[in-house]
């Protein structure tokens, strides 16, 4: 009676041992579920690769290089992705532009001048900004910023700028009645991003030690003064980190943009003029395509924006690192 | 006499300088509070004007209708809203279970070789713009089944929630006492037990309000959807499981045809209505829109209170 009790007691003691009572399985589950979520990575980029192949094939370079005549042509199924380029990167830089110097101002009252009781509920209004629906941003950009906003500085731009010889191409005008224009899209873009960028900035600016602000004020510095000479160089790697990842979220931005750029191709560089990005013409045109190449090449598209991000992303994690890495947020007290 | 004059010419430059300094510094000062009033007015106004828009449009018919055929007044939108629920829920049970237990390993293993790779694969992915990881659903699902499905757009939103779920159940268990820990392992309660049955409790409003910024995240999400689950205006959840009862289907039967279906979902809608030249559908589109917001508005005002306090509890 006594003999296969011990003898099954034996064996679980055995599995215990062998398994170290659970934990073995344990770590190997937590293991490979953070080698899953690496794989999802890798597998993106793979995929897309993989798929962009015949556009790669059939296109080369000249696909992504700079033209004066850009062609996307479906039926004859040729195409260029420069205009797609070219009105990302305007739109995002424009929209850089804009936002920098407001996300600084925020980031600067929020982590200097800013009552403490004041701070939270601030924090968490620029973070909502963060959190709103991107087709709720261009729903309110169809029907009310553009009209009420866009159209009058648009019309603006043109009658200052329209006719300067050089940047009067750029301003090369009228905006069109709705307002939809690559410039409705930088400033849709800049609203978007300012979360992004301010929070980032104000987290390196409290993470710059008080000793630094101390021995300015001591010296006879105002407080602008200490702002704009010691903290912002000092943080500056980690503000460009901000920028770069604020530039990574504009790069990205499908639904807004979409809605407010006008999708349309045209030859024309003019931010007040209907254009398109390479977010936007996936979000177009992906589900109608007209051939195996068309899919590929928006395939390809997607294949740079991936790559264009993940760049960024690396650098501002690096740059933002090398800040906050040298001081602990203890350092304030 | 050089001297004097000299002396006071430096004293008046000086007086004057630090008058423009002083200047300089208020100027600056306020305008960086300008500039914070200046980028909470679009927050105010979206959100104002889209209560005000939407507010009208809401009623029990929005909510327990399906669309009316275009150029028709009424119907609803419970198409998109049962859509979203499935595509939302999908997400988070592929995203929830590998998120926690990939922070696991995080918060472990901060330092090792994996531990770097998890942390930088979840800011890049984190990073990632959503119609990319679209592309990649489709690539993935759509091509090799050959259809559109809800299925195809829960995967391209779970990746989506995942930084966000691992970001926040890492943090929650940091801020976990060791002694905790340690007081489970002393009593000879393994690794896996001390886990799942100290830790994870300990952090648990933690995660589950970090789970809930990642769904309300993932249900305004609209690229990742577009060929995905693209949008299906007759979707009918009730028609779809009266006609599998009567046709004696198992559940999973019903659950398979439900998820690989063509779907729409709450922001897929608001896009297509909002371009489409009918003024019934524009104006559902606003009340969609609300929908969406006061979703959004809900979840981050909750979570927040809810980390708010949690982290006074934890820090004693």
């Amino acid at each position: 009676m006594m003999k296969p009790t011990t003898q099954k007691n034996h064996w679980i003691k055995k599995i215990g041992q062998l398994l170290n009572h659970g934990d073995r399985p344990w770590f190997g589950l937590i293991i490979i579920m953070s080698v899953v979520v690496i794989a999802f990575m890798v597998a993106i980029g793979y995929m897309l690769w993989i798929d962009s192949g015949p556009s790669r094939v059939a296109f080369g370079l000249s696909f992504l290089q700079p033209t004066t005549d850009p062609s996307w042509d479906p039926v004859n199924s040729n195409f260029q992705a420069w205009p797609f380029i070219y009105g990302t990167l305007i739109t995002s830089i424009i929209a850089l532009v804009i936002a920098l110097p407001v996300s600084l101002g925020i980031a600067i009252y929020l982590s200097e001048l800013c009552p403490a009781w004041l701070r939270t509920p601030l924090n968490w209004l620029i973070e909502l900004l963060a959190a709103i629906p991107s087709v709720v941003y261009g729903l309110w950009g169809i029907f009310v910023f553009l009209p009420q906003v866009v159209t009058p500085i648009g019309t603006y731009l043109f009658d200052i700028f329209g006719n300067v010889p050089g940047l009067g191409s750029f301003f090369a005008g009228p905006i069109p009645e709705s307002g939809a224009s690559r410039l409705a899209a930088s400033l849709i873009l800049a609203i978007m991003i300012i979360p992004t960028i301010s929070a980032v900035t104000r987290d390196v600016l409290l993470a710059i030690p008080n000793s630094q602000r101390e021995a300015s004020l001591a010296l006879g510095s105002t407080q602008w003064e200490t702002i704009w000479k010691i903290l912002l160089p000092y943080g500056a790697s980690g503000i460009l980190g901000a920028v770069i990842l604020g530039l990574g979220r504009a790069l990205g931005e499908t639904m807004a943009v979409t809605m407010v750029i006008g999708n349309s191709i045209e030859g024309t560089i003019s931010i007040l003029k209907p254009g398109y990005t390479m977010a936007s013409i996936i979000a177009n045109e992906f589900a109608e395509t007209v051939s195996a190449l068309h899919t590929s090449s928006l395939i390809e598209i997607g294949f740079s924006l991936f790559v264009m991000t993940l760049l960024l992303n690396m650098l501002a994690r690096l740059l933002v690192w090398s800040v906050t890495r040298k001081t602990p947020q203890e350092a304030r007290a | 006499m050089t001297t004097t004059s000299y002396s006071e010419l430096l004293k008046k430059g000086v007086e004057r300088r630090r008058v423009s300094r002083k200047g300089t510094n208020g100027f600056m000062l306020t305008l960086t509070g300008a500039l914070t009033v200046l980028a909470l007015i679009p927050l105010f106004w979206i959100i104002g004007y889209v209560f005000y828009k939407g507010g009208s449009t809401l009623n029990l018919a929005f909510f327990t209708q399906l669309p009316k055929p275009v150029g028709m007044t009424g119907g609803g939108v419970l198409h998109a809203i049962e859509g979203s629920l499935i595509v939302t829920f999908l997400a988070t049970i592929m995203a929830f279970i590998p998120g926690v237990l990939a922070a696991f390993y995080a918060a472990r293993n901060p330092n090792t070789v994996l531990g770097i790779g998890l942390r930088f694969s979840t800011d890049v992915l984190s990073g990632v713009p959503s119609i990319v990881v679209g592309l990649f659903a489709y690539a993935l699902i759509v091509k090799p089944q050959g259809h559109y499905s809800a299925l195809a757009g829960g995967v391209a939103l779970a990746i989506l929630m995942v930084p966000t779920i691992i970001r926040t159940t890492e943090e929650m268990l940091k801020l976990v006492p060791t002694n905790l820990r340690e007081a489970s392992l002393a009593l000879g309660a393994p690794e896996w037990k001390t886990s799942i049955s100290v830790l994870l409790p300990a952090a648990m409003d933690g995660v589950i309000t970090g789970v809930l910024l990642a769904i309300a995240r993932a249900a305004g999400e609209t690229a990742p959807l577009l060929f995905t689950t693209l949008g299906n205006e007759r979707f009918d959840l009730g028609t779809i499981i009266s006609s599998g009862v009567t046709n004696h289907q198992s559940i999973i039967q019903i659950l398979g045809r439900i998820f690989s279906s063509p779907i729409d979902s709450l922001p897929l809608t608001l896009w297509k209505y909002a371009g489409m030249p009918y003024p019934e559908r524009v104006q559902q589109a606003w009340g969609v829109a609300l929908i969406l917001l006061i979703l959004v508005l809900a979840t981050n005002i909750l979570a927040r209170v809810w980390i708010e306090i949690r982290k006074r509890k934890l820090r004693g």
